[in-house]
């Protein structure tokens, strides 16, 4: 059996050594502001809190606030132990067993045990449920997972145990190297059973909930606010520096800006679109911007009844080069982005991009090569249905392209613009030409993007195929080299034009200059504010 | 008057049946879901939800057992977004935060608005009454998503004197900027109605009378114009009460009040369609409710009115 350790996994060297791995690491010499608390804007009330049933952003804000799962994040977004103190992988990747920790514990005192993970993640596939994430149990390919959540199968059946109250095993169905990594991801963490059945669906309101992270919940109005303070049975309570959290819901993003202004909260992300030049100016100590594991593209429709023109890849090209996309990241969004010549983004841990030609090349050279290219395809009086959700920039960045497509190559396009609920269901009964779409990473690692495109999954909204691709991402798992097999099949998206890459997304944000220990690497933009501490204002 | 009483609320029951049918039928027609997400949901899941929602049933039946809930147990059924809350709860939290800046804009709309017209129109052609004009006339152009913007700019950003935002159980400081926002524009429109409603009855017959008889002119306007005068005040001031009550979506968005309005807009567009429909019912029995008192309110103000 191979043995390996989080040592090696993360390079951590303070781990197994019985050193302290620190929440807030705050340097000697540093005087700490009196005031201890730290305060956000979040954009929307996020639909629920519990970990299994918790989606998007501003949920897994609170979340990773409030819960532990058996592996966390640090500054870097590298993977590192949460409540898990160690992992031993079998040969072939598919057998994890995962160690506990002694000292973690829940908000009432209990332990926190292997049996909460097992209960949580039979949770998190049960029907029953309704998990809107119940798929991730069945990405991260754990033994079972499919048939439950199809229903035909027995929750108890998922290939995970409790060989003690400190050792969890996971069997999965197929090799994943980077199981671990995953389970940094908020449907992983543990739930307190008996909390969970005392009290059903409300389990999480206030009165009633039981966590095990570095916070706990004191309050949550709907749409105005939720507050957490400090949880001092949390295994590492003594080096969480910051007292009490709170987050404001603020839908209008000037008005959030203009709060923050006033001093009212720490941290506004993202700041309004095109705003971020002026605000670096203005508040260089707090204006940043760092790249996100997002990538925004159109998406074409290759399904039968969608128009020839786009099932000929010369189209395709041709529409990918005449994007100019720096007009797009320089002049409309300004906030951080940059270009997108690739699905996955550059920032993504493993990823190293294949040589994408055009992207090299002048936009002088693009448009050429792009006019060239839909004349020797000869479709004439080319017109297609752009679709895309509700958004001011999503508006612009669809006018300004189809303006470049229509002086450069003579291509029209009808804008069809839907606000998000009904795009979603035009995009998928396939009621479009080409839509706009953006992907984020579930987890930092090259597959969360290129399995998008495999054939038959649902996500795959333009229906791309192509066999060569789905072979080669399957053999991922099992090989020795990943990087290697990623670069081929991110080129060959690029050379059959599978989606038309615009830009990868950057996080532009204001964050007071007094918080420090804010993880200014982590592209999946997750952050724990036991990380973080106040410094006082000189 | 009873009868008259009874017999409106007997009409306001199928009026509101009517209104969630409507409602419902207008629900149904709509394209999306409240489950649809990007990740895409396996089908057994998506068929528990739809089962624990009741959305497998027909539309007659969901609407049968929809209707039935509210009559037996007033009960509108769980939301489709927030999965551990009920629209209940969710109008047990917002109700009170709109009914609460609702009321006192509403008393500081009609104190000012009468006060303002009212001196407009017994100082009529003076420049008190110009400034009056010309106060309400601002006002009423300056709708409140444009006043809100403004009002937290100088009273957040320049002077730092009160929150831009937040409800914090309705500590005073958070109410003074939603209730300025909000009160603004109907203050206008009450000051107008009252000054060209009094200058009317200031030049009627029985005023003159009075005069005549040589009461004092503030004996005159407050015994015998006034309550004249307030007839199409009050019928204004029906719906407009409602309106303020059941919750401007700009206040409640951009003040983050945790108000219904906000509820209302994004349960619209998230389809929670428990939520949409609640909040529907409320307005609804709301304005039937504060009509009927705007009619109750005529035969006080005018004996001449009869039912």
């Amino acid at each position: 059996m191979l043995r390996r350790t989080l040592l090696t996994m993360t390079g951590l060297s303070a781990l197994g050594l019985g050193g302290p791995l620190l929440a807030a690491d705050v340097p000697d010499g540093v005087t700490l502001a009196e005031d201890q608390t730290f305060s956000y804007r979040e954009l929307d009330q996020p639909a629920s809190i519990d970990p299994q049933l918790v989606e998007g952003v501003p949920g897994a804000h609170v979340v990773q606030q409030l819960f532990e799962g058996l592996m966390i994040q640090n500054a870097d977004g590298e993977t590192i132990p949460g409540v898990a103190t160690g992992v031993e992988a079998n040969d072939d990747n598919t057998e994890f067993t995962f160690t506990l920790r002694e000292d973690a514990r829940w908000s009432n005192g209990d332990p926190v045990t292997a049996q909460d993970f097992v209960y949580a993640w039979r949770r998190a596939a049960d029907p029953a449920t309704a998990s809107q994430y119940a798929w991730f149990v069945e990405l991260a390919a754990i033994e079972g997972a499919a048939e439950i959540i199809a229903g035909d199968a027995a929750p108890d059946t998922l290939g995970v145990e409790a060989v003690d109250d400190r050792t969890l095993r996971v069997t999965l169905s197929e090799p994943k190297p980077y199981f671990p990594e995953m389970t940094a991801h908020t449907t992983f963490a543990p739930v307190h059973r008996a909390t969970v059945e005392e009290y059903g669906d409300d389990w999480t309101n206030p009165s009633n909930i039981v966590s095990n992270g570095a916070y706990m919940l004191d309050d949550l109005q709907l749409n105005e606010f939720w507050t957490a303070s400090k949880n001092p049975e949390y295994w590492d309570a003594d080096n969480v520096v910051i007292e009490e959290v709170t987050s404001y819901i603020i839908n209008d993003t000037s008005q959030a800006l203009t709060r923050w202004e006033a001093d009212e909260f720490d941290l506004l992300e993202p700041v309004p679109a095109g705003s971020f030049p002026r605000l670096q100016e203005q508040y260089p100590d707090a204006a940043h911007s760092t790249p996100r594991l997002c990538s925004y593209y159109y998406s074409v429709n290759m399904r039968e009844d969608a128009p020839e023109a786009l099932k000929d890849v010369r189209v395709r090209r041709a529409l990918a080069l005449a994007i100019d996309r720096d007009v797009i990241v320089e002049r409309l969004l300004q906030g951080g982005q940059t270009p997108g010549y690739t699905f996955t983004p550059d920032a993504t841990a493993g990823f190293t991009a294949p040589e994408i030609d055009y992207a090299t090349w002048t936009q002088e050279e693009r448009d050429q090569r792009a006019k060239e290219l839909i004349d020797e395809a000869g479709y004439d009086d080319l017109n297609f249905r752009l679709l895309y959700n509700t958004d001011e920039s999503h508006r612009q960045i669809a006018t300004v392209i189809s303006q470049m497509w229509s002086q450069k190559l003579g291509v029209s396009t009808t804008l069809e613009n839907q606000e998000w609920s009904t795009y979603l269901d035009t995009r998928n009964a396939g009621d479009f030409d080409l839509s706009r779409a953006a992907w984020c990473g579930d987890y930092n690692e090259p597959s969360t993007f290129l399995d998008v495109l495999t054939t038959g999954i649902p996500q795959n909204s333009g229906q791309f195929s192509n066999g060569e691709y789905d072979e080669l991402l399957a053999s991922a798992a099992t090989a020795e080299n990943r990087t290697e097999i990623y670069t081929q099949a991110e080129a060959i998206l690029s050379e059959d034009m599978a989606v038309l890459p615009i830009y990868h997304y950057a996080n532009a944000f204001l964050l007071d200059p007094t918080i420090k220990g804010f993880p200014m690497n982590n592209v999946e933009n997750n952050w724990y504010v036991k990380d973080f501490y106040r410094v006082a204002e000189e | 008057m009873t009868s008259f009483i009874l017999r409106r609320l007997a009409v306001a029951i199928p009026t509101l049946l009517a209104l969630i049918v409507f409602s419902f039928l207008l629900m149904e027609f709509s394209p999306g879901s409240p489950f649809a997400t990007e990740r895409g949901i396996p089908p057994a899941v998506m068929a528990n939800l739809e089962a624990k929602y009741g959305l497998d049933r027909s539309l007659i039946e969901r609407m049968g057992i929809y209707v039935w809930n509210i009559v037996s147990g007033f009960d509108f059924g769980p939301s489709f977004s927030f999965s551990n809350r009920s629209v209940n709860d969710i109008i047990a939290q917002g109700f009170p935060v709109t009914l609460t800046y609702g009321f006192w804009s509403f008393v500081v709309a009609v104190l000012v608005g009468v006060t303002l017209g009212a001196f407009a129109a017994i100082r009529h052609n003076s420049v008190l009454d110009y400034a009056a004009v010309g106060v309400t006339v601002g006002a009423q152009v300056l709708p409140n998503f444009v006043m809100a913007p403004i009002l937290v700019l100088v009273f957040t950003l320049w002077l730092g004197w009160l929150p831009g935002g937040g409800w914090q159980g309705g500590q005073i400081e958070y109410i003074i900027l939603p209730v300025i926002a909000l009160s603004t524009s109907y203050m206008a429109s009450i000051a107008r109605i009252t000054r060209s409603s009094m200058l009317e009855t200031l030049n009627a017959g029985f005023v003159r009378t009075a005069r005549a008889k040589g009461l004092p002119m503030r004996r005159v306007i407050l015994r015998h114009a006034l309550k004249p005068a307030m007839l199409p005040v009050v019928s204004y001031l029906g719906p407009a009460f409602v309106g303020m009550i059941t919750g401007s979506v700009v206040i409640d968005v951009f003040f983050s009040t945790g108000g219904i309005g906000q509820f209302f807009v994004n349960s619209a567009l998230s389809r929670d369609y428990s939520v949409i429909l609640g909040i529907t019912i409320l307005f609804g029995a709301l304005t039937i409710f504060f009509n009927l008192l705007v009619d109750v309110a005529y035969a006080w103000i005018d004996p001449k009115i009869r039912y």
